[in-house]
């Protein structure tokens, strides 16, 4: 499978991300940069963190317009897979690949930390080799990742099943305490209606090597492969009868 | 001719900006400071001095890029 790893400006979880797809996962990852117009034939797109064009005016807010952004427009809007952290998931909101936006930490602070994600569908190319109710550990890494959407566009995430990552605590519950930044709803990584496009604030990469510490971002990435290679979908074994 | 324009967040998005600087200003003293919100302050140079002409495209400008119609409201003046 390629990925493509896009660079703006400012971004800085892109050789990490390229790292992850190509020597852990054994795929083909190339760097693509942002003033390409064209994704040549590439199967999946990542949008990588960091702090594209100096998060000026507001973060994502200028990469959206970068040639590349068009071609990942079309991409995601023909069904290819997508998948934003952080700033990505930031650039995605504001090219309204998804819906809502990421604003300042209800704290102000930086949260740079180990967290746990409820992960409550199993239904995508991203949480399919994850089982659904289950919790996940994954660092943040963000100022500005408070998720913000109005009140008819929460209700759709929900009826839809559009969350697919939610701050929990180490046993489940979506408390105040879990939540890092103040997302409505604990929203750490949501899915468009389609199901091909992803965003969320956690970085997965860079808990993909149990040697570094975790390896259930790893999961993230093998569901997208797992999802372009046509595998069926990993679930519980049916229990003895 | 200038295009000065406005942008705040939204009543319904968080300020915690906003709600520092008001708490800020209450521990200096200042009383009956009801609520703060913290935007942004554009200014844009602009050729001729149509403003008419301008406004729709300023407008767009706002939508487009620099506000966020999703968390953010603006208003602007040509002068």
């Amino acid at each position: 499978m390629r990925f493509a790893v896009l660079q703006f400006p400012g971004s800085n979880c892109d050789q990490d991300c390229v790292h992850v797809l190509g020597n852990v996962l054994g795929q083909q990852a190339d760097y693509l940069w942002h003033k390409e117009e064209s994704l040549g034939n590439t199967d999946a797109v990542v949008v990588p963190g960091g702090f594209s064009y100096g998060d000026y005016l507001r973060t994502g807010s200028i990469a959206q317009f970068s040639p590349v952004m068009n071609a990942v427009k079309r991409f995601a809007n023909d069904g290819g897979l997508v998948i934003g952290i952080c700033n990505g998931f930031q650039i995605l909101c504001e090219t309204g690949l998804l819906p809502g936006a990421l604003v300042r930490n209800r704290s102000l602070q930086f949260r740079c930390e180990q967290v746990y994600l409820k992960v409550p569908t199993q239904d995508s190319p991203f949480t399919r080799e994850i089982e659904a109710g289950s919790v996940i550990r994954v660092p943040i890494a963000h100022g500005e990742g408070c998720y913000f959407a109005d009140d008819e566009s929460l209700a759709r995430l929900q009826s839809n099943d559009q969350i697919l990552f939610q701050y929990v605590t180490a046993n489940g519950e979506p408390t105040e305490e879990a939540n890092p930044n103040g997302s409505l709803l604990n929203i750490a990584g949501i899915c468009n209606e389609a199901r091909n496009v992803c965003g969320m604030m956690p970085h997965p990469e860079r808990a993909s090597e149990s040697i570094l510490g975790e390896d259930d971002g790893l999961r993230i990435f093998e569901g997208m492969l797992g999802h372009f290679e046509g595998k069926p979908v990993a679930t519980e074994q049916e229990p003895a009868v | 001719m200038k295009a000065k324009i406005v942008i705040t967040p939204k009543k319904a998005v968080l300020d915690p900006q906003g709600k520092t600087v008001q708490t800020a200003l209450e521990h200096m003293g200042y009383e009956g400071v009801n609520d703060v919100h913290v935007g942004k302050y554009l200014e844009i140079e602009l050729e001729g001095d149509d403003a008419e002409a301008w406004r729709p495209k300023i407008d767009e400008a706002c939508h487009k890029l620099l506000s966020n119609p999703v968390i953010e409201d603006y208003h602007f003046t040509i002068e």
